[in-house]
């Protein structure tokens, strides 16, 4: 379990942002997401300033743009729906390159293209900066209830463990010849689930019988409490009151 | 179906936020209730699970491939409360982490994906299982036919969020059509692996499945001595159990006609306009043609009053729905809890909704 939780999403690295609290990091990031859905999407130029918004605070995290751009793929199934979106709503058309596309449509486009994207870009640097641990304690600093912290942490810690089990299961299934073709593998793959989730619920009582062992009585020590200076606070919150004052002049202008 | 930041508005998005984190509420409750101590370990477990399942592809045809939802599969497998926890924290982790699904759409997220389908498969289960004669079979078609409805319902409850606060204007009757359409097909590849998975499970551990737990109890017979001991504590919890069970299923069940289906059924001739609008595909006039006639509710040309009707409509259903569901199962468990701190005879751990 040592290392191998956080691989792919965090990014060690010495920034004023890796050193914020986590707790400080996610209030700023919902913040910003909220104030960013709830601006006028004809202020084209506000998501603009977003955006520089953001690329300041991924420069200032030391997050390359490729690795962001990188991550910001997993957006793509929604892109291709708001693609279709110019076409299917229905209202005045204007007419590009001999396509009859809507205008609602395209507004509709590009607000969730937009919004969208800002918010996975925010949401990316938050993982990049925060590593898993410190998130989980972040959100129990925000009175999330600790049961619910508890189960997110147990997902986190073992996510890797049973990912790992069902890769062996894999292997074990195809150095047995099998190959997943068609509607006949579902059954195969099927008891492999069912199987899986026995291994998981076991492993789930054993973990619970360890924790007793150990003095568990329902909720986890906290070994490292963050504390948030006010000094940090008001370095978090540039970002979402930098955004809000974007958002107040998109409704005024 | 993980919806993005900007998909829906803010007002709704807080409203559905609101509702997911008092049905969360309810949800600790009830787990605690299902698994005692254990809950942080085992729910915990169960999510990876989840979230190491929804990478398991299923192969379709030419290519394609499928996984899991888990809604329906973690309600059957650990009961509903723990069920909505694990979903609900698999997609907080995912919308945090992973980035994805918006954060200011994770109420959306967990209303439509975590809850919906939980409580919607669950309550199918339940009552399909009390109809369907006490066997193996029929946990296997009970939890066929719940999964099967638990993603049709899951787009239901998207599509009537979407009434209520869709930032786009894509007219609703296509919406409707189109995600209705695409999970029923959906729902059914998600019924024939969930059943199958069960299937399995049972085979090996039935004492592991939440939902086939009336049915291992007659067989639990001890017959060490005589058949006497055996019939003996099973009447107790099977009383003590049945009517709070049934009247919450039923009470759930009728909330969930009136929240959903209601709105399914003042929907359904979109189906036929679906083939109408396939048939003149090519025409424009043709499609608004069809929408205005029998179909006005989900009419297109005046969005404004038709629109916020019908989310008025699908908000108070999802509202009543999850609201007063939930607080219904609330009272019911709490009704429930000092009834048997009352009768010394009961065991308030046994008892499941």
């Amino acid at each position: 379990m040592g290392a191998g939780h956080a691989h792919k999403l965090y990014r060690q690295a010495a920034s004023p942002v890796h050193d914020l609290p986590p707790h400080c990091k996610i209030a700023a990031v919902f913040l910003f997401v909220i104030v960013v859905v709830s601006t006028p999407r004809e202020a084209v130029w506000a998501f603009g300033l977003y955006a520089v918004l953001i690329a300041v605070v991924a420069g200032a995290a030391r997050i390359p743009a490729g690795f962001l751009l990188k991550r910001l793929l997993i957006e793509v199934p929604f892109v291709a729906f708001a693609v279709l979106m110019p076409f299917v709503v229905p209202g005045d058309q204007v007419h590009v390159l001999g396509l009859a596309l809507s205008k609602n449509g395209l507004w509709g486009a590009w607000n969730v293209l937009a919004k969208g994207t800002l918010g996975v870009a925010a949401s990316v640097i938050l993982a990049s900066t925060t590593d898993l641990r410190a998130l989980l304690l972040g959100l129990q600093r925000l009175k999330l209830p600790s049961l619910l912290v508890q189960i997110a942490s147990f997902m986190i810690r073992y996510g890797d463990v049973i990912t790992d089990e069902m890769r062996r299961m894999s292997i074990a299934r195809r150095s047995r010849g099998f190959e997943a073709k068609g509607l006949k593998a579902w059954s195969v793959l099927a008891k492999s689930a069912g199987a899986l989730f026995i291994r998981s619920y076991e492993r789930g009582e054993r973990v619970h019988l360890a924790m007793v062992s150990r003095g568990y009585a329902g909720s986890m020590p906290v070994i490292d409490d963050v504390t948030a200076t006010g000094a940090q606070w008001r370095y978090a919150a540039v970002l979402p009151a930098s955004a809000l004052v974007i958002c107040l002049l998109g409704w005024t202008l | 179906m993980h919806v993005p930041d900007g998909f829906i508005n803010a007002p709704v998005s807080a409203i559905a936020g609101v509702g997911a984190a008092a049905a969360i509420a309810v949800s600790l409750r009830g787990a605690r209730r299902e698994l005692d101590e254990k809950t942080a370990p085992l729910a915990g477990l169960v999510a990876a699970f989840i979230f190491a399942v929804q990478m398991l592809n299923f192969p379709v045809a030419a290519g394609t491939s499928g996984h899991l939802l888990g809604g329906a599969l973690a309600a059957i497998l650990v009961g509903p409360y723990t069920g909505v926890l694990c979903v609900s924290v698999v997609l907080l982790m995912q919308g945090i982490l992973f980035a994805d699904g918006g954060l200011t759409a994770l109420g959306v997220n967990i209303t439509d994906m975590a809850i919906v389908t939980t409580v919607v498969a669950y309550t199918v289960f339940r009552g399909l299982v009390k109809v369907l004669p006490r066997r193996r079979s029929s946990i296997t078609a009970a939890t066929f036919v719940a999964a099967l409805l638990s993603v049709p319902a899951a787009a239901l409850a998207f599509t009537a969020i979407y009434a209520a606060g869709g930032t786009t204007d894509v007219p609703l009757g296509k919406v409707l059509t189109a995600m209705v359409g695409v999970h029923i097909l959906i729902g059914i590849g998600e019924a024939a692996i969930t059943a199958l998975t069960v299937g399995a499970v049972i085979a090996v551990r039935p004492d592991l499945v939440h939902g086939a737990r009336g049915l291992h109890a007659p067989l639990k017979l001890r017959v060490g001595g005589e058949l006497v001991d055996a019939p003996a504590p099973e009447p107790v919890p099977a009383a003590a159990r049945s009517t709070h069970k049934v009247r919450a299923t039923f009470i759930v069940a009728a909330l969930l006609l009136a929240g959903f289906f209601s709105f399914y059924a003042s929907a359904s001739p979109d189906g036929l306009e679906k083939v109408a609008h396939d048939k003149g595909i090519d025409t424009q006039e043709k499609k608004h043609a069809t929408e205005d006639s029998p179909l006005a509710g989900y009419s297109v040309k005046d969005i404004g009053n038709d629109r916020v009707a019908t989310g008025l409509a699908g908000m108070i259903g999802v509202a009543v729905t999850v609201g007063v569901g939930s607080g219904i199962f609330w009272a019911v468990r709490r009704r429930k809890g000092s009834a048997a701190d009352a009768t010394p005879t009961a065991v308030p751990q046994t008892e499941k909704v």
